[in-house]
């Protein structure tokens, strides 16, 4: 089922959780909502649910106004971020617990809510645990609990809080795949809120990157990596370098060096240049290079090797990630002298405009 | 409520000398015998002073028994009333946001803080002979001041907050997001109150009962200044506590006090039951299967 | 109902309990007490002044409160002492004492008062220990102050008992490390954190202290002008039909609630604003 979502606004007193949301979810799609704590992510997806009310704007559910149908009757599947299981009721109890508060015209009998329940129970790989008590599970065990239970009632869509975030690092990378593998099983609309970019990049179709009650960008993964709108987005989505510079005549100028850009129609004036880690090239030869350091830290654990430069013109320091052959072959030392060439830059002229 | 159970270790550094430990210990517990303990035996050992037959005629006198079926059917209708109401006070003020939420919750502990004398003089007040209400009572035939309804009402007005009190901030720590799950999932409202605010509550909410039913059978100043001392009528234990104690009655007194007493004593018994459960469950919380399974083999 | 302008939230049921809450609030609690408000008004200014400010009404409100004073201060002594005990020793029957320090909670007022007034009658357990030195109990002040004692006990260790029981060891072992003795350690560190609930706790005393009843009445012996407590006023003008009467002296007194009843919450204020949360 499609979901949109149009000028959702909505405030806490004078915060402004949500300022002028429009988004179209298509049917089918896993969908990231990413950003910072308070930019109004969870926001968002409570009012999808129906938990809370937007002060205006309208969701439509399948082309049908949603707005001020009750969470009860929206049909939706909703994970919290600290799972909410019944702590009273067993594993068992927990997962019919939807089925079982049907109006009894609508419930189904015993031994289909029976069979059902323990058919969610083998998807999850946790049917020998029907006969537990949430406090007996450990945290990646409650959580797929609570998503078999919000998948009893059959939800026309999937909404997750922070569905990792609770979990250690291990837990969390299973449950990305399984998540996934789930998904691409079942083909229900899903959303789920997250602020840990690797994890909105790996696991959905498409990202929304949120800040401030604002959406910044939507697009697929490697779009929004790739070519990312804004500073905020760039600086978001990963370790970046930033440099000051000025776009003249298609090309932008960090002091003597001159890199091209991508969009000849930008406006000239000064911009921001960020650049990330793996996109700067070292090397010893002089000519052509942005700045010259000094190595002053090599982190060479595992297959890409850090190195932290200072730069030689002034106080700043510069992030460069090599790959294992690349280290090998310059063979860095501590204190060696070396010259920063970018490959690849996102410039952004201080307006805020986009190149 | 339930007091945390996790006794820290404490380690040399972290403690006082072992002089100065037993000397703090030994002046604690030597205060609270004095002012709690003794009182407390004393009690049974005036009722039994001269002997069981003496004892258990006091209690089957006429006049006691009334009295005590006068002080439970006063607490079989208080409690009831105040768990009604301290289920909707916590419903409303711990799961919604409103102006004035402060001054609400300062006004339902308002009963604690005044005498119950005054609190027994604000319904003669109202529904005496000289009140507000009295000479249309009266015209009406309905006895509500020197009768039962006073009674009551006293006992319902000094253990009023008993069990707001005690589920407010209960169900403030357990916020609503299970509530909130529980609508998702398709449930009604009172399905939601009833399959899971309810039992997850329910310790907190026995606990004040027990503290309601406590202190609604042991009020003593607010229902003296409504009961008007009818004996066999309007006295309930402890009015016929202080009427034979009055009276040089000592035994039929104490006796009467030892049944108060008993009560307190089961009162503070399962309490402390109702502690250890709530922790118990508390607990049960943070230890995962597989610790549980690690720690049953070990053994 | 400007004034409970509820946020929109999903959970149905606003309107019935806060409504059933009010008019059970205001039937059970406000509505009474206005009664009293108003019924004291019929007296008028001059009227309350002379009914309250007699010899007998000053003697017995400096009684009920002086005497609720050296119990709360006795309680904030020894209900620290023993929350100390309970929480950082142990010894055997602890799970009992702990227990037993609530009993004045749940011991009907009237069973404590005639226990303690045998006790120490002049020829009860604790009074023919007493009595030859020269010390009266039972019958005088110090009586009434033993019963408030008595009725005041659990509030300080209940509310003390928590905040020890939270503080972390590391503060003390932080302490430790930088050299603290045991007794600066205390004064400097562990008494502090416990200031503001032992202050709760002392006014908590205090605010059952100055209206108690039932325990006092036995013990007090209530001779006019000496040991006769303003409840025990209220009675007595209540059963001379003296309405007006017993109704300005309440109102002395429901003053003297309200007034610890926001010293109560000003504390708990103060203490919320130093220490962050509650």
């Amino acid at each position: 089922m499609s979901i949109d979502i149009r000028n959702v606004r909505k405030t806490f007193g004078d915060f402004i959780a949500l300022e002028n949301i429009n988004l179209d979810i298509a049917s089918g799609e896993l969908l990231a909502l990413l950003g910072p704590s308070g930019c109004g992510k969870t926001t968002l997806l409570r009012i999808i649910a129906g938990l809370e009310t937007p002060d205006s704007g309208q969701i439509l559910f399948h082309g049908e106004d949603a707005t001020d149908r009750h969470v009860s009757e929206r049909q939706v599947g909703f994970v919290f971020q600290h799972y909410a299981l019944f702590r009273h009721m067993t594993v068992f109890d927990n997962v019919a617990f939807g089925l079982s508060v049907r109006p009894r015209r609508s419930r189904p009998s015993k031994e289909e809510i029976r069979e059902r329940v323990m058919k969610l129970l083998k998807l999850v790989q946790l049917d020998w645990l029907a006969d537990a008590y949430p406090a007996q599970l450990s945290g990646g065990q409650r959580q797929r609990i609570a998503l078999a239970r919000s998948l009893a009632v059959e939800p026309r869509v999937l909404l997750l809080d922070e569905p990792f975030g609770a979990l250690d690092a291990k837990v969390r990378k299973d449950l990305r795949r399984w998540l996934r593998r789930l998904h691409d099983e079942m083909h229900i609309t899903s959303v789920f809120v997250t602020h840990d970019q690797e994890e909105a990049l790996e696991v959905s179709d498409r990202v929304v990157v949120m800040n401030h009650g604002r959406i910044e960008q939507a697009g697929r993964p490697d779009e929004i990596y790739e070519t990312p709108a804004t500073p905020f987005v760039t600086q978001f989505l990963g370790d970046v370098n930033l440099f000051h510079g000025r776009v003249d005549a298609g090309q932008v100028a960090i002091g003597d060096y001159a890199h091209p850009i991508a969009d000849p129609s930008a406006t000239d004036g000064a911009a921001k240049v960020y650049v990330r880690p793996h996109d700067i090239e070292l090397s010893r030869e002089p000519g052509a290079a942005l700045a010259s350091g000094t190595i002053e830290h090599i982190h060479a654990v595992g297959p890409i090797v850090r190195v932290e430069l200072k730069r030689d013109d002034s106080d700043t320091y510069i992030d460069a990630a090599l790959t294992k052959e690349q280290y090998q072959s310059l063979r860095l030392m501590l204190g060696d002298q070396v010259y920063i060439r970018p490959r690849k830059v996102a410039v952004f002229v201080d307006e805020g405009a986009h190149i | 409520m339930a007091l945390a159970t996790n006794q820290t270790e404490r380690t040399a550094a972290t403690t006082e000398s072992v002089v100065v430990r037993y000397v703090l210990t030994g002046f604690a517990l030597v205060f609270l015998t004095l002012f709690l303990f003794v009182p407390l035996v004393s009690v049974f050992w005036e009722a039994l002073a001269k002997g069981w037959d003496l004892y258990l005629a006091a209690l089957t006198d006429p006049e006691a028994v009334n009295a005590i079926k006068l002080t439970l059917i006063t607490a079989l209708i208080a409690v009831p009333l105040n768990l009604v109401f301290g289920v909707a006070a916590a419903w409303a003020i711990a799961r919604f946001e409103f102006r004035g939420k402060a001054l609400l919750t300062t006004l339902i502990d308002l009963p604690f803080s005044i005498s119950p004398v005054v609190a027994g003089l604000i319904y003669v007040l109202l529904f005496g002979a000289q009140g507000w209400l009295g000479p249309w009572l009266a015209e009406h035939d309905i006895k509500i001041i020197f009768a039962i309804p006073g009674i009551v009402l006293a006992t319902v007005f000094v253990t009023f907050p008993f069990v707001a009190r005690e589920l407010i901030p209960l169900m403030q720590a357990q916020g609503a997001d299970e509530e909130q799950a529980a609508l998702v999932l398709g449930a009604s409202g009172w399905q939601t109150f009833w399959r899971v605010t309810l039992p997850n509550i329910k310790w907190g909410l026995l606990y004040g009962v027990i503290l309601c039913n406590a202190r609604a059978m042991g009020e003593f100043g607010a229902v003296s200044v409504v009961s008007g001392h009818i004996r066999g009528q309007t006295n309930t234990v402890p009015l016929h506590v202080e009427i034979l104690y009055n009276e040089y009655n000592f035994i039929g007194a104490f006796a009467c006090a030892s049944l108060l007493a008993g009560l307190a004593l089961v009162t503070l018994a399962l309490k402390t039951f109702v502690e250890w459960r709530a922790t118990q469950q508390h607990k049960g919380d943070a230890v995962p299967l597989e610790a549980r399974a690690r720690l049953a083999s070990a053994h | 109902m400007n004034l409970f302008n509820k946020k929109h939230s999903v959970l149905p049921g606003f309107g019935l309990g806060l409504g059933y809450t009010l008019f059970w609030l205001c039937l059970i609690v406000l509505l009474p007490l206005l009664a009293l408000v108003l019924k004291s008004s019929e007296l008028g200014w001059q009227g309350f002044w002379e009914t309250v400010s007699t010899d007998r009404v000053i003697a017995s409100l400096k009684l009920s409160f002086g005497a609720s004073l050296v119990a709360a201060l006795i309680n904030a002594l020894f209900g620290f002492l023993v929350a100390w005990v309970l929480v950082r020793y142990s010894f055997p029957g602890k799970r009992f004492v702990d227990a037993l320090v609530d009993l004045p909670f749940a011991l009907p007022t009237a069973v404590a008062g005639i226990a303690l007034t045998t006790l120490y009658a002049p020829n009860g357990w604790f009074g023919q220990y007493l009595e030859p030195l020269g010390i009266k109990v039972a019958f005088t002040p110090i009586g009434i102050m033993v019963a408030l004692t008595f009725i005041g006990l659990p509030f300080v260790v209940r509310t003390v008992q928590p905040v020890l029981q939270d503080l972390e060891a590391e503060l003390e072992e932080a302490a430790t490390c930088l050299g603290a003795n045991r007794w600066q350690i205390f004064q400097r560190v562990i008494f502090p954190a416990t200031l503001p609930a032992l202050l709760t706790g002392f006014t908590l005393a205090l605010a059952r202290a100055t209206g108690e009843f039932g325990s006092v009445i036995f013990i007090a012996g209530n001779i006019p002008m000496v040991s006769e407590i303003t409840p025990l006023l209220i009675i007595g003008k209540l059963e001379q039909y003296d309405y007006l009467g017993a109704t300005a002296i309440a109102v002395v007194m429901l003053m003297i609630s309200f007034v610890m009843l926001l010293l109560i919450n000003g504390i708990q204020w103060w203490a919320g604003r130093r220490h962050g949360i509650r």
